[in-house]
């Protein structure tokens, strides 16, 4: 299987993903943790996936989103942004409205 | 090593009506970019527009780049 056919496996099969340095239990990076704690503030149900074990998927989603940086959002298939977006949605209340009826 | 300059001065080149402000130690970085090219673009686009004036340095040289995105 190819690194994109396994990103599109993952992203499809899980309604919310991030992809992050590290675990949601032990994030490894600041950017990564800040994210995991916005999502568990929205009561977001979510899998982390670990790029630092994964050498395949820390290259493959980069080019798989046209976006450079780690952590990346997705939520039902949808690349929804780094910690800066998730930020900026986070503040004005819309990451809520996004994660909710997902993750279940 | 590149410098808060240095990133400014490849956005600025790359989105040559931008607005920019960079600040930064060396490895972290915050930029506010303010552009007329962004109109129409979802934000995750109008990232990806920076992102691409600062190419394989993204990959390479820049360890985190805290952006943010606006009209003018």
């Amino acid at each position: 299987m190819s690194v994109e056919d396994r990103i599109r496996e993952q992203v499809t099969e899980n309604d919310i993903v991030l992809y992050m340095k590290g675990t949601p239990q032990f994030p490894q990076c600041g950017f990564s943790g800040k994210s995991v704690q916005m999502l568990k503030a929205c009561g977001a149900q979510f899998k982390g996936i670990d790029v630092l074990a994964d050498a395949e998927i820390r290259d493959g989603i980069k080019r798989f989103s046209n976006w450079p940086t780690i952590p990346q959002l997705y939520i039902r298939g949808e690349f929804i942004g780094g910690c800066d977006i998730m930020s900026e949605l986070y503040e004005k209340g819309e990451l809520q409205k996004l994660v909710s009826g997902a993750g279940s | 090593m590149i410098t808060p300059q240095e990133i400014k001065d490849l956005i600025e080149a790359g989105l040559p009506d931008a607005r920019v402000r960079v600040s930064g130690d060396g490895h972290h970085f915050e930029a506010t970019v303010v552009s007329p090219a962004f109109r129409g673009k979802s934000r995750i686009q109008q990232h990806q527009l920076v992102y691409a004036t600062l190419g394989d340095r993204m990959r390479e040289q820049i360890h985190a780049l805290s952006l943010k995105t606006d009209l003018p």
